[in-house]
């Protein structure tokens, strides 16, 4: 299968592959897919006092458009208020990535890891009463 | 680019691609017809035939040129399976290649039946299960020689004369192992062999069924009666004569190419094995092709094996495929039992001709980085880490 050039540049130099502290109050962690039937993706933001992403990380096991779709997302959600980053859809990733039609899943994920991640930043905030 | 992707198709060797250009400008007659120009034309696909012949150890009259290996196995099952008007039975092995795979699909919608040959976990068929199997209104067994995944020899020896008592055809797919091993009609007891041209350091698009003389097939081509009548079509005179050219050059470089690629593959496999543990060879067991290894590592993913390794410099294949989100392990692997994360994970490096030592060395080097690199990118999320 042919790769476009930016699936081959964010698997060549992944941007923001890692982790942070997922017991820390200003951090979210979105783990999503299951690896007995695919790939999986752990995606973990950091949000600072203004409600803005000023960091995020990501791990994931899988082909090179499920890295690529990981990296591409940690750089666009970074700067952006939890309400931007949740209308960041799958299709925007797709399209930038240009994949094929059996690789769009791999976007899916990416969107879906987004969500899980401001979801569970949003609950510790619930439950720490700030 | 280091080339290790034998299996899927070779170099042309030194000689073959002179011979067919030489085709082109020269032998500009159709081998059919009766003046010079034809007969000139006629005389390089005679010499081709030998030479195809010679790689076999079969008469040239043996010998049916094709447009390639899934035409030859074509040839060989609907042909017997025309001839038995489309009714009865025919044992299939698991783990053959699509070309044999998807046949067995249509003769089952034609009405037919067909079971597939277990293998055991070394990727093996059994040759008792087969002998349980031969009964009547068996129209044919297909086995072939050796896997193109994994290099796994199956033992046609024994299966061969297996068949033959029970008065059953068997063919076998002799395209990955024709031209590196030793193949001697005269003592393998097949009805039928494929063959394919750039498998072996010849040109893509021909390729050969080898057929026992007292064996009539139905042919798939029909028309202008080339070919004895068993595949219609005007030859590919340049193909036909640059697979002849490749098939005598592979006979000569046989012996010296199986030991030095199969010392180059053991030490490969034993130094990656070394460096690390969870490294799985399939088939490690069994006889193999000297040139193929098929390795798996639990919790790595093929595709993205396969990706960063042509990303520096490296031509190698995966056995998995990516369809509609689910990452399957090749129907090769899944016959053999192994464990989906495994499965999911398999790398085929196959040498060749034109491969070197230092080849090797910098592919070693570079499939270690990349293990690391893409380990550090998963962390623990992959099953099996």
């Amino acid at each position: 299968m042919a790769y476009n050039d930016k699936v081959l540049d964010h698997y060549e130099n992944p941007r923001n592959v890692g982790s942070l502290d997922k017991n820390d109050p200003n951090v979210g962690t979105g783990m999503v897919g299951a690896p007995s039937c695919g790939d999986v993706m752990k995606l973990q933001i950091r949000v600072n006092e203004q409600g803005v992403i000023d960091d995020a990380k990501f791990k994931t096991f899988g082909c090179g458009s499920a890295i690529a779709s990981s990296s591409l997302v940690t750089e666009w959600i970074k700067g952006k208020t939890l309400d931007q980053a949740l209308t960041i859809k799958n299709t925007q990733v797709a399209e930038e990535l240009a994949l094929p039609p059996v690789k769009i899943h791999c976007s899916v994920l990416a969107e879906d890891a987004i969500k899980s991640a401001i979801q569970d930043y949003r609950s510790k905030r619930a439950v720490g009463g700030s | 680019m280091i080339y290790l992707d034998y299996n899927a198709s070779a170099p042309p060797r030194p000689g073959v691609v002179e011979a067919m250009q030489s085709c082109l400008t020269r032998l500009i007659g159709n081998p059919s017809a009766v003046h010079a120009a034809g007969r000139a034309a006629r005389q390089g696909v005679d010499e081709a035939r030998r030479q195809v012949a010679r790689l076999i150890n079969a008469h040239h009259s043996q010998v049916i040129f094709t447009s390639g290996g899934t035409e030859a196995n074509s040839l060989a099952l609907l042909g017997l399976a025309a001839r038995a008007g489309f009714r009865g039975r025919l044992l299939l092995g698991a783990t053959e290649h699509p070309s044999v795979l998807a046949v067995g699909q249509v003769l089952v919608r034609r009405g037919m039946e067909v079971d597939w040959i277990p293998v055991d976990a070394s990727g093996r068929v059994d040759p008792d299960w087969i002998r349980r199997e031969l009964r009547a209104g068996l129209v044919a067994v297909s086995v072939m020689h050796a896997n193109n995944e994994t290099g796994v020899l199956q033992p046609i020896e024994e299966i061969g004369p297996l068949c033959r008592a029970a008065g059953v055809p068997l063919h076998t797919d002799a395209i990955q192992s024709a031209g590196r091993l030793p193949l001697d009609l005269a003592t393998l007891p097949v009805a039928l062999l494929s063959i394919s041209a750039h498998k072996l350091g010849g040109p893509k698009g021909v390729g050969a069924l080898v057929v026992d003389k007292a064996l009539a097939i139905e042919p798939l081509l029909v028309g202008g009666g080339q070919e004895r009548n068993r595949r219609a079509g005007t030859e590919n005179v340049a193909g036909i004569v640059g697979f002849g050219v490749a098939a005598a050059a592979a006979v000569a470089a046989m012996a010296d190419e199986a030991r030095r690629l199969g010392a180059w593959r053991d030490a490969l496999e034993a130094d990656l094995a070394a460096r690390m543990p969870d490294l799985h060879i399939f088939g490690r067991d069994a006889p193999r092709l000297p040139n193929t290894s098929l390795l798996g590592w639990p919790g790595l993913d093929g595709e993205a094996l396969v990706m960063g390794l042509d990303l520096v410099g490296f031509a190698v294949s995966g056995g998995s495929a990516c369809s509609s989100g689910k990452v399957r392990a090749s129907h090769v692997v899944q016959a053999m039992g192994a464990e989906e994360a495994l499965g999911r994970s398999a790398l085929r490096v196959s040498l060749g001709w034109d491969t070197r030592a230092e080849d090797l060395q910098r592919f070693r080097e570079g499939l270690t980085g990349l293990v690391e690199r893409l380990r550090r990118m998963s962390g623990p999320l992959a099953v099996g880490n």
